[in-house]
């Protein structure tokens, strides 16, 4: 009972089947801290985004608990709204500036890369695994297209147009001249009337929603069904493939 | 440029007295939001410049932008129209008519050649070459080029000029087309509003008239001195809007207190006027102060903007009753449908690939 392997420092609970599988499995480092950190503080932000925008528009009933002085219920809601407005802002210009600095992994939110064959081959294996067809997924260190193409079409896109069009419906309040307006007032004028600005920034709003929805799906599924770790790969940073096979 | 008369030599001839001239000048120069300074500049001016030959024409509209016009108490239109501009041609406020109403016109071009001031109130619709607003037997689309080609600048009266107004909501069947879309060489001043505020008409008159400059103007062309702040900006029930107290009956308690308007379906917080601080007929009231929303009357488009009494804009691409929220509420319902059963199914797969790796072995 002396030797020193490595299996010994395992706890006694580790069952001959649990050794074999410690043995297959690998891991990666993928997402620098920052990168983790964008993303948890980018979710927490839009879903307080949500939850304010959404009482913006259709305010919360009447309440009539002191005077109007004294009662500040719409004016906290909107100061949340754009005070994670602001946050947001400085997080996802702080997320492009680690795509410049960070690894090749922090990079691939900001681009789809079509030009690239293999890239095409990957997206219909993906596709098929989706649609039952594939039996097995393949192993990706970084994004599988489809998420690589629903990332940047609804977190960078979506993302640019919530801020371009929430700071622009900012800038209103703010006032011409004030730094909001010199920055995002042109899109307000070129809208014409503000009240549309609205419109399509509350539908931007659901389309955020929509990619929530399928977002928090695919990583539970992948993490469950696929080949390698999907959730704790946001927290630790590190991927676990669950094979040691090449493909 | 033939001698015409000063503004004060009018206004003399018309019994009013030095005293109320500079009484007018302090009230003229209080309502453009100018210093105490700038009246002996206006009284100066108003002395010794000739009056600045006005043109005002009318294309399609209700002729409501007038009927403001004249109802203006700082100044009064009367010192504006009879003293201030000389109103050379106007076809609803002239004594005459026809073929004298239109030499007039023409006189008037032909006299005062890249110096006088095109006031347009209405549009024209370019449809059917203009058939469908004759003035003087002739297309208005006609008559405004011609009129606009020697004009010092041209003011676009009204949401009418200024953005279309109703005749240009959709499907805009004339093809009612905003002035600054039809002349597009000229310097244009949008004074929009269905009808603008009477002070704020006369006030850009004034301005232009005094500096002899355009007024500052936003990005959309519009004085900034009256459109650079929405309603909601100046609302006196915005602290009931802070505090979260709103109309949400037309009938009920909250209405009667004076409560906000937001939930009703109020556009003051999209709507750039100067209502809330002007307000109308001699600053008695404005559309919030007696209970109604604001319609949002001076933005482009606001006949297209669903509902008056809705927030959150009916999207009638997606059909009458739809607005942002039905439409992305069904949208991540079926996005919603489709993760469920896409679970079931991926259930279902794996279950089915135990049994057979299970009976494999």
């Amino acid at each position: 009972m002396t030797e020193t392997t490595p299996v010994q420092q395992l706890a006694d609970d580790a069952t001959a089947e649990d050794i074999d599988s410690i043995r297959t499995r690998t891991s990666v480092f993928v997402y620098e801290w920052p990168v983790r950190l964008w993303h948890w503080v980018n979710a927490a932000l839009i879903t307080l985004l949500i939850g304010t925008g959404w009482f913006i528009a259709s305010p919360l009933p009447s309440m009539d608990f002191a005077e109007a002085t004294f009662q500040f219920v719409m004016g906290y809601n909107r100061f949340i709204h754009f005070a994670c407005g602001q946050l947001l802002t400085v997080a996802f210009a702080a997320r492009i500036y680690w795509a410049f600095v960070g690894n090749h992994h922090a990079r691939q939110l900001f681009y789809v890369p079509v030009w690239r064959k293999t890239w095409w081959h990957e997206m219909f294996h993906e596709l098929k695994w989706y649609a039952f067809i594939a039996k097995t997924p393949k192993k990706y260190v970084g994004h599988n297209p489809l998420a690589q193409m629903a990332m940047f079409f609804f977190m960078t896109i979506g993302l640019t147009f919530m801020l371009a069009t929430g700071w622009a419906l900012y800038a209103e309040g703010a006032g011409q001249g004030s730094l909001p307006d010199l920055a995002m007032g042109w899109l307000a004028a070129l809208v014409g009337n503000t009240q549309i600005l609205h419109s399509i920034h509350h539908l931007g709003m659901w389309f955020i929603v929509i990619f929530m929805m399928i977002h928090i799906y695919a990583a539970i599924r992948e993490d469950i069904m696929s080949r390698q770790s999907m959730v704790s790969t946001m927290i630790s940073g590190h991927r676990t493939f669950k094979d040691d096979l090449p493909e | 440029m033939s001698q015409i008369e000063t503004f004060y030599d009018v206004m003399r001839s018309q019994g009013i007295t030095r005293r109320s001239f500079m009484k007018y000048c302090s009230l003229t120069a209080a309502a453009l939001g100018l210093g105490p300074a700038f009246v002996p500049k206006i009284a100066h001016a108003m002395e010794t410049k000739p009056r600045t030959p006005v043109i005002w024409v009318h294309g399609l509209e209700c002729t409501c932008c007038s009927e403001s016009f004249i109802r203006s108490a700082h100044p009064l239109a009367k010192d504006v129209v009879l003293s201030m501009i000389s109103l050379d041609y106007d076809d609803t406020l002239m004594a005459a008519a026809g073929h004298q109403a239109e030499a007039a016109l023409q006189d008037t071009i032909d006299k005062y050649k890249g110096n006088y001031i095109l006031a347009v109130e209405g549009n024209p619709p370019l449809n059917e070459d203009g058939m469908y607003c004759i003035v003087g037997g002739k297309p208005f689309t006609d008559q405004l080029r011609h009129a606009a080609e020697h004009a010092k600048a041209i003011i676009s009266w009204g949401a009418c000029a200024s953005y279309g107004c109703v005749q240009a909501a959709a499907p805009n069947p004339t093809r009612a087309t905003p002035v600054h879309k039809v002349i597009t060489d000229k310097p244009i001043i949008k004074v929009p509003g269905c009808p603008p505020i009477a002070e704020v008409m006369t006030g850009v008159i004034t301005y232009m008239l005094t500096f002899d400059r355009m007024p500052e103007l936003d990005r959309q062309g519009r004085p900034a001195m009256f459109y650079s702040q929405r309603i909601h900006d100046k609302c006196y029930r915005r602290p009931h809007f802070d505090a979260g107290q709103f109309v949400e009956h037309w009938d009920d308690e909250n209405a009667r207190k004076g409560y906000c308007l937001y939930k009703m379906g109020c556009k003051g917080p999209t709507t750039y006027n100067a209502c809330s601080t002007v307000r109308w007929n001699e600053g008695v009231s404005f559309p919030i102060q007696s209970g109604h929303g604001c319609i949002g009357c001076s933005e482009d488009g606001f006949w297209d903007q669903g509902s008056f009494y809705n927030r959150v804009t009916d999207l009638t691409q997606f059909g009458i009753e739809a607005n942002a929220d039905k439409v992305g509420a069904t949208a991540a319902g079926v996005v919603g449908a489709g993760i469920a059963a896409h679970i079931a199914v991926s259930a279902l797969k794996s279950a089915q690939k135990k049994t057979q790796s299970k009976e494999e072995v």
